[in-house]
């Protein structure tokens, strides 16, 4: 029998979709070996969140009322103690930027093996069998962990989000935290500034990657962009070389884009782009590399270089 | 003040290529500096060159061949580098978060540095751990995904790059392990002196025993048992033809979807 621990995400007072979908993977985990589901939920109201989170799969919800917000000392320090109270082979974690910012210390404290951004998982008698991509996201692979108990981060939106309504006990866990163990102190929050367009409005998006290679040929795009009236975004490192502003970046730290045809030139598809644009109702890649994760998920694909459709594209529209 | 910037060089994969086994065939990798590491250098040369730091020592896990691209980073400005490896660590088909902890640690302790920068992750197997499992490790303060900086005396003021643009300001202590993101800095290109400079600068070479690493600590409970292509989640079409053909058949699709003229 393997119980699994699964930690909720919450930020500003909202439970995080990921959360939900923790709650399918964990519920999953624990039902192959008839195995308990623990959900944790630590600080902000969480009596709140222990509703919300009160799903089918769920056996005990432990809150921490402990602080408003995510402070990885503190988290660290809960989870090390509930883990060594509840003695789950399994720990279970998003693997979102806070998630990373304390489950491998967990790991670590812990000196449980460390699987992280895993998309899919399965026992195999006491093996644990993660699915995992390497090479941004050109190949899968299956990691086996050898261990009797594992810490596990799950990448978003790979498990369908927990909605039917359970019955769990919820349980005010008791934690003990060390105020003099908190080194770090989150002092606020920043929204990153809007600017001049709006790429979620857009029904027409033509959106550049790394395949542009030089800032001059960012022309190119901007012309196709006035030929088709479309609205221009981009990938993460056209707006880190500073060629285009932040509010143009599609993406899991950019805007999540849902127009009616999104056309990604030059742009590989790693998973931090794709949170931002698989909502679109078409999707459309101009690529040369026929391998590339952006590929499989488009609607319409074109295997060939940009500096050669692009000018013909252009052409069809003048 | 003495940085520690871990340093991964990376394999990179061609277009076309083949798996064997759980890896991919030699033929069609490649190598580069982790892009993340990039920037990771980059803002430990600039707190240099800015007066706070006084020496930034690189630290890569790697082959013989791994050493042009510390070379690289010591050409933009790094003062030396380590570089370990071993024997143990050839057969070894992964390289897990607990074995790399496991070696650095040991390099932290002999080098007592105040800030570690690593990256955010690694472009290939991508665990995004490494940084702040070490800092654990090793008792130091941390934050991931840091995109902005600014030292001041032990306290390090970052912003962490959250999901939906989303910025949290944090204060951590130093000594501290930071994950850096990428668009922290402007990364800058080798000068041809720094390259020169870089020829005569240390790379010191240590084993497994000269850091005192218990081989067992890196032998990991992760094995990679497959590898394989991921299968399409849709229903492809791809367009076919030169590109004239490919932007024609574009063209009309904007064009039946109503969204251009
Ligand atoms: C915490 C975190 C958050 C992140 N957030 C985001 C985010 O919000 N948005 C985002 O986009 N990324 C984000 N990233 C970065 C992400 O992991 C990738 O590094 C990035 O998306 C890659 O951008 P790209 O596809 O433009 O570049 P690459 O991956 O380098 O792809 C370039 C593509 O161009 C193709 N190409 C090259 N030349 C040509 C040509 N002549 N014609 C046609 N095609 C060509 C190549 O085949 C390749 O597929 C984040 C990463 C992390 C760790
Ligand atoms: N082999 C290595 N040698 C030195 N540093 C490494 C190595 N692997 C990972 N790192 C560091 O850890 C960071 C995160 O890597 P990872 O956790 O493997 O995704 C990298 O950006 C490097 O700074």
């Amino acid at each position: 029998m393997t119980d699994v621990l699964a930690v909720a995400e919450h930020r500003q007072g909202e439970l995080r979709d990921v959360s939900r979908e923790l709650v399918t993977a964990g519920s999953e985990l624990a039902a192959e070996t008839g195995g308990d589901l623990h959900v944790a939920v630590i600080a902000g109201d969480v009596d709140a969140y222990a509703e919300a989170l009160s799903l089918e799969g769920v056996d005990t919800v432990h809150t921490v009322a402990y602080g408003e917000e995510f402070n990885h000392d503190v988290y660290t320090q809960v989870v090390i103690q509930l883990f060594d109270e509840l003695a789950p082979s399994y720990l279970l974690t998003p693997n979102s930027v806070n998630g990373l910012d304390y489950a491998p210390a967990v790991a670590t404290r812990l000196d449980l093996p460390l699987v992280t951004d895993a998309i899919d998982l399965e026992t195999a008698g006491e093996t644990l069998v993660a699915t995992r991509e390497m090479y941004g996201g050109k190949v899968e692979t299956t990691t086996e962990v050898e261990a009797d108990t594992v810490a596990v981060t799950i990448r978003g939106a790979e498990w369908p989000a927990a909605e039917t309504g359970g019955d769990p006990a919820v349980e005010a866990f008791d934690a003990d935290v060390e105020e003099g163990a908190i080194g770090s102190t989150v002092t606020g929050f920043e929204e990153v500034a809007g600017g001049d367009v709006d790429i979620t409005e857009a029904d027409l998006l033509v959106s550049v990657g790394r395949g542009i290679e030089e800032e001059e040929n960012l022309e190119l795009i901007e012309k196709l962009a006035d030929a088709l009236d479309a609205t221009l975004s981009s990938s993460r490192p056209i707006v880190d070389a500073g060629w285009l502003p932040a509010n143009r970046q599609v993406g899991q730290s950019g805007k999540v884009v849902t127009p009616e045809v999104y056309i990604a030139i030059g742009i590989s598809g790693a998973v931090q782009h794709v949170a931002g644009m698989k909502g679109s109702d078409t999707i459309v890649a101009i690529n040369t590399d026929p391998n590339a994760p952006i590929m499989d998920i488009a609607d319409y694909a074109i295997q060939d270089d940009l500096f050669d459709v692009v000018p013909a594209l252009i052409e069809e529209f003048q | 003040m003495k940085v520690l910037v871990p340093v991964k060089e990376i394999a990179t994969v061609e277009d076309e290529f083949e798996i064997d086994g759980t890896a991919i065939d030699e033929r069609f990798l490649g190598a580069d500096l982790n892009e993340w590491d990039d920037y990771a250098i980059e803002e430990a040369v600039q707190l240099q060159e800015d007066g706070v730091v006084d020496e930034v020592v690189t630290v890569t896990i790697g082959d013989e061949d791994t050493e042009q691209t510390i070379r690289q980073a010591l050409a933009k400005g790094a003062d030396r580098a380590i570089r370990v490896w071993d024997d143990a660590l050839e057969d070894l088909d992964l390289l897990d978060v607990g074995a790399k902890v496991a070696i650095l640690e040991q390099v932290v302790a002999d080098e007592e540095p105040d800030l570690v920068l690593t990256g955010v992750q690694s472009g290939d197997d991508s665990f995004g751990a490494t940084g702040v499992a070490l800092a654990e490790a090793v008792g130091y303060q941390w934050a991931a995904v840091v995109n902005q900086l600014d030292l001041d005396g032990d306290t390090a003021s970052v912003h962490r790059e959250l999901e939906g643009g989303i910025e949290e300001l944090t204060d951590v202590e130093v000594p501290a392990v930071l994950t850096i993101q990428t668009g922290i800095n402007e990364p800058r290109y080798a000068s041809l002196r720094g390259i020169r400079m870089a020829q005569r600068k240390d790379l010191d070479h240590q084993t497994l025993a000269d850091l005192d690493v218990d081989p067992e600590a890196i032998a990991g409970d992760l094995n990679l048992t497959a590898m394989y292509e991921p299968e399409s989640e849709s229903d492809t079409t791809v367009f076919e033809g030169s590109a004239d053909d490919t932007a024609g058949q574009l063209a009309d699709l904007l064009r039946d979807a109503g969204v251009a003229q």
